[in-house]
């Protein structure tokens, strides 16, 4: 269908908690504890009256076994009324912003007038499951054989070791599909676009001072709201990721931490495990007039993109953002504010190879020649994903509220939101500047 | 039947549902007892019936107790006497019933209802924060007289039953199974099937024996005569303590329960009856008795149709009064703004209302995420972004008028037309506050009371130009939030304050005449005030009394009155109060005898009279006849509306003599005759400010007692 015979779908407002590495401040919360932060946060922000929500949906990656479906939680625990629908949704980093496409969708479509939609993702206490021989044992025992004698009994046990009762599973960031963990993968793509040490450095060591300084501009402020643990008394105002020590020099002595040996992925080019939720308004135009709200931005077009596990893992951006470009029948150069999730710093540089090549965006991209030259002053100017910290569920809901605010103060048109998943999904979003 | 219907199955179980017609609730009354006693003759002589369940048709209650204007209405001790006897005979017929009888409760189960359970041979309760057991009798001036007295401590243990009916606590269900008061929780709904099920298996079974666990200290207290002595002597000790004997009714309480214990349950019973009767008929359990109707009536907003829903509340100043305000609306309001100058000072007040929230879960009054939800409304903020679309903003900011004027100021500009601003102040006239400000109209008091999750009152204050929706809103709000609301009329103090500062004043005066701080309190305790004026300034604080004079001063002097300079004096030497250990009494040396001692400077500061002693009745008189003329002073302005709500913030706002009944029911019970003259006298000797109030002539002449009711 063509844009401009859809119905309008404005972002009204988006705000997010503070990002927090995991294990620090929030490390006694549960990850619908901080959505439904987000979610308050924007109720109060916004001053929208309950009754006008119709929907609510919210992304996470490691899902929490006790709340499953966790936007129904934070929706409730938000003060919402039950008689509100809510989903989760999951598709790796881009969850909050699937969960964010899902809502245009439902606006267009008229199912829904007015949706939440956001993320959250609780990393300081992900769940770890016991040995898969013991599990077995436990489940045979109780559930799917029940041994009567004590014969039967101990041939349940027969064969294990003593280990076998201590050995836990990790949970692996890696595919599934391809046995790889995401930093292998990133060694492997940064290799084969040839992208060196020293430039992913330089690019983390850039998002690092790029977020100290919009946190001392305060800049930062007007996306945040504050969380007060329960009991703890203090608020939390700023993330707690970006470092204002994190210099090239810095970055430079950090060991490889995927590929030991040949590798140029380290701790300090890659983002982190991090706490956080984020939640965004989205309205059809009309509704949003008719409750005087004002919209920040609209949403113009967006983007699913698949692409190869082995060797494209990363490149959702590129992906996604070529075909966005296409729905909005805009070109590359109009987009004047990127912010783009920046899962590894040899991620992002990889992504804007890409976009910059004449061969990829033919063979690959499906356009006719290169995207476009990318501008590194308009993207992530406030940080990215390598200093704020990347809440897998949630990131994608901060970068459409850092977007949202970009616009208005560089007075921009077009913007472009974009991320890459496991599995190698991409989603882009393309804003327009309400004013 | 009018109050319950009787259906017999074919297990043979006869299913009693109590549904009293007149409202919401079940209560105990002549004509509820009477069917009562047919329903028990007939399965008496229904030799099929195997077993027997009682429930209640209500939603959220079982029987909550006995029909309290039936209760008033009783002219003599013989009527009440006739009354309780008929109630006793029908519950011991009922607890020698052969068959299984099993009480099946939700709700509130309260005095007769309680009672009425206790006498069934099992008791099965839901499981449910809403399910509620107690006595509440004694808060009435009364007994639990419908054998409560006896079967309680019998079933769960003297140590257990004396403290809750001597200070009406109630059991929640959970806490009910654990003290043994109910045999077994249910799960909500199906009550009469569950019911019918538990009856044909004890039908069949027999009934399981009880088995009490008590500690080893209470087996040793309970168990022998000596023991139980022992804490008979102390409870009547404890009860002299915190009420200065001017209570009867837990000493009948006592009494009533010794004497079973003595004498045997047929004496026990029949002392009940015979308390009951003087109780009932004493003007304590009066006075006591219709406050409790005027709170009942102040809970219900006449004005409802015009309020309008506080969907977000705005809390200015995050300190003692914000936060006990904002805790007080997390179960009423959405969306609550914590604002304060900084976010850290906003969260600190957000700490303590979890704080009390978690005690709440801990206690079992509320699930856990419920309370996660009521916590996750508060939102810190440290200026006015988030104030668009506030409903109501109330201010608890510093007692100032120029920092409430800036507050204002500063909501009005970040809310909308809509927004009613409430200021908490407790003496600075609200249209001052509203002076020059954009919408008038929208401003009015709502003076709380600190600590304000414990205290009942709230003050609103309406001006000349507050609109009629805006107090409907902020009344709504307040009984929401489970206060007792009385609506006054701007002025300097409003009432309470008001009426409070004369009283101060006069315990300042008596002090500068040379009279002891620890006999001004003991007197004015037992003249029943729940603390004692000096007691009361120190806690209040010497600054805020100051404070009061300051706003009040002028308004005195215009009739006459020369307020004592005494705490203007002691906060220039740096007196504030116990918030910093100077007051009155000097917070460094260490108590004698459970007294306070005084700090002998601060008579120095006062014109250093020497000490000397006063007639207890003089006392008395000089200080609680400057709050009730003042009272009446503020009825003849019209700052109240009526006498039922200066009662009423006297009791629960500055905790006057509840057993009184309030200033003015205090003059119908003493005589205004009586007090006039008292009054008139002690102007002769003290000068105009014991100048009686016009309108007490004025009831004295036409003869009539204030309150028309008895």
């Amino acid at each position: 269908m063509d844009a401009s015979a859809r119905k309008r779908v404005a972002v009204i407002d988006a705000c997010r908690t503070p990002f927090m590495r995991s294990g620090t401040a929030y490390y006694d919360l549960m990850a619908w504890k901080l959505g439904s932060y987000a979610v308050k946060g924007l109720i109060a922000r916004t001053g929208i009256d309950h009754a006008l929500v119709d929907y609510v949906i919210m992304g996470t990656v490691m899902a929490d076994v006790a709340t499953t479906n966790v936007a129904r939680e934070i929706m409730l625990g938000a003060g919402l009324p039950g008689s509100i629908p809510a989903h989760t949704c999951t598709a790796a980093c881009v969850s909050a912003n699937i969960a964010i496409t899902t809502a245009y969708d439902m606006i267009c479509n008229g199912q829904a007038e007015a949706v939440i939609a956001g993320g959250t993702e609780f990393m300081s206490d992900p769940a770890i499951k016991i040995g898969k021989r013991y599990r077995r044992f436990i489940l045979d025992y109780t559930m799917f054989r029940r041994p009567k004698t004590f014969v039967e009994k101990l041939r349940l046990i027969k064969g294990m070791k003593l280990r076998d009762f201590f050995a836990v599973e990790q949970p692996a960031i890696g595919e599934y599909s391809t046995g790889l963990i995401m930093g292998q993968n990133a060694d492997r793509l940064a290799r084969r676009l040839g992208i060196s040490r020293r430039e992913q450095d330089e690019f983390a060591a850039r998002s690092h001072r790029l977020a100290v300084a919009a946190i001392r501009n305060g800049k930062m402020r007007k996306e945040i709201v504050p969380v007060v643990v329960p009991g703890t008394g203090k608020a939390i105002t700023e993330d707690n990721g970006p470092r204002p020590d994190a210099t090239l020099e810095k970055m430079e002595k950090i060991k490889p931490a995927f590929e030991k040996k040949y590798g140029t992925v380290t701790a300090g080019n890659s983002s982190f495990l991090t706490d956080g939720a984020s939640a965004v308004l989205l309205m059809s135009e009309e509704k949003a007039r008719d409750t005087g709200l004002k919209p920040l931005a609209y949403i113009r077009s967006y983007a699913q993109s698949g692409s190869d596990p082995w060797e494209e893992l990363l490149l959702g951006p590129a992906f996604a953002t070529a075909r966005a470009l296409q729905k909005a029948k805009l070109k590359f150069s109009d987009i004047e504010v990127f912010e783009i999730h920046e899962a590894f710093a040899a991620q992002i540089l990889a992504n804007i190879r890409y976009m910059e090549s004449e061969e990829w965006g033919k063979s690959r991209l499906g356009l006719g020649g290169k995207m476009g030259v990318v501008d590194l002053e308009k993207i992530n100017t406030r940080g990215g994903s390598l200093s704020l910290g990347h809440p897998f569920g949630a990131t994608g809901g901060r970068l459409i509220a850092s977007c949202c605010s970009r616009l208005r103060e560089e007075n921009a048109r077009y913007g472009l939101v974009a991320g890459c998943g496991a599995g190698a999904v991409g989603n882009a979003i393309i804003l327009e500047n309400a004013q | 039947m009018k109050y319950f219907t009787l259906e017999k199955n074919k297990d043979n179980i006869a299913v009693i549902t109590i549904d009293c017609p007149e409202g919401k609730v079940n209560k105990v009354s002549s004509g509820f007892l009477d069917e009562v006693a047919a329903i028990i003759e007939d399965i008496k002589n229904d030799k099929s019936v195997a077993g027997m369940v009682i429930l209640s048709a209500k939603e959220d209650n079982f029987v909550v107790g006995a029909d309290i204007d039936e209760v008033k209405d009783m002219k003599n001790a013989e009527e009440a006497v006739t009354y309780i006897s008929k109630g006793h005979a029908i519950l011991n017929e009922l607890e020698k019933m052969k068959i299984p009888v099993i009480a099946c409760i939700q709700g509130n189960c309260l005095g007769g209802g309680l009672e009425l359970a206790l006498a069934c041979n099992y008791r099965m309760a839901v499981d449910s924060p809403q399910t509620v057991l107690g006595f509440p009798e004694v808060q009435l001036g009364l007994l639990p007289a419908a054998g409560g007295t006896q079967r309680l401590p019998a079933l769960i243990g003297l140590t257990t039953a004396l403290p809750m009916m001597l200070t009406a606590q109630t059991l929640r269900a959970r806490k009910a199974k654990r003290a043994g008061l109910i045999d077994e929780l249910i799960p909500p709904y199906g009550l009469k099937q569950t019911g019918i099920k538990k009856a044909i298996e004890l039908a069949k079974n027999g009934l399981p024996a009880r088995k009490r666990q008590r500690s080893f200290v209470n087996f040793l207290l309970e168990s022998n005569p000596l023991g139980r002595k022992i804490v008979f002597a102390q409870a009547r000790k404890k009860v002299t303590r915190q009420t200065y004997g001017c209570y009867p009714a837990p000493y009948a309480i006592i009494d009533a329960v010794e004497c079973g214990y003595v004498k045997g349950r047929e004496a026990g019973l029949k002392k009940e009856i015979e308390l009951f009767g003087k109780l009932v008929v004493s003007p304590q359990s009066k006075s006591l008795t219709n406050l409790f109707l005027s709170m009942s009536d102040l809970k219900k907003n006449p004005q409802k149709n015009m309020a309008r829903r506080v969907g977000k509340l705005a809390v200015v100043g995050a300190g003692l009064m914000g936060q006990g305000i904002a805790a007080g609306s997390t179960s009423v309001c959405d969306t609550i703004l914590m604002k304060d100058v900084n976010l850290d000072a906003a969260a600190a007040g957000m700490k303590e209302i979890w704080k009390s929230l978690e005690k709440r879960t801990k206690a079992g009054a509320m699930l856990h995420f419920d309370r996660d939800i009521q916590y996750n409304k508060l939102v810190a903020c440290d200026d006015y972004a988030l104030f668009g679309n506030t409903d109501l903003v109330i201010e608890a900011v510093f007692e100032e008028l120029e920092i409430k004027k800036r507050v204002l100021a500063d909501v009005e500009a970040a809310a909308g037309e809509r927004t009613v601003f409430a200021s908490n102040t407790s003496a600075i006239p609200i249209k001052n506050i509203a002076a020059g400000c954009q919408r008038p109209q929208n401003v009015i008091g709502m003076h709380y009371f600190s600590p304000v999750p414990r205290m009942p009152l709230l003050e609103i204050i309406t001006t000349d130009q507050t609109a009629d929706w805006v107090t409907a809103t902020a009344l709504d709000l307040g009984i929401a939030q489970g206060k007792t609301c009385i609506v006054v009329k701007d002025g300097p103090g409003f009432y309470t304050t008001r009426i409070l500062a004369p009283l101060l004043n006069e315990t300042i005066l008596l002090l500068e005449e040379g009279a002891i701080p620890n006999e001004i309190d003991r007197a004015m305790r037992r003249f029943g005030y729940p603390v004692g004026p000096a007691t009361l300034i120190d806690e209040v604080g010497i600054d805020v009394g100051a404070h009061v004079y300051e706003q009040l001063g002028p308004m005195f002097s215009k009739r006459g009155i020369t307020a004592s300079q005494g705490l203007t004096k002691l906060l220039g030497q740096g007196y504030k109060g116990k918030k910093n250990k100077k007051g009155i009494y000097n917070y460094a040396l260490k108590k004698k005898k459970g007294q306070k001692m005084p700090d002998e400077n601060v008579y120095d500061i006062l014109g250093d009279s020497p000490r000397r002693e006063f007639d207890e009745e003089l006392i008395q008189q000089r200080i609680s006849l400057m709050m009730i003329n003042e009272a009446l002073i503020c009825l003849e302005e019209g700052i109240i509306s009526c006498p039922r709500d200066g009662d009423v913030g006297a009791v629960f706002g500055l905790g006057f003599p509840p057993f009184q009944g309030g200033p003015f029911r205090y003059i119908d019970n003493t005589g205004a005759a009586k007090v006039l003259a008292t009054m008139e006298s002690l102007e002769k000797q003290y000068g105009q400010r014991f100048r009686p109030a016009r309108i007490l002539a004025d009831f004295v002449q036409s003869g009539k007692k204030i309150y028309s009711d008895r």
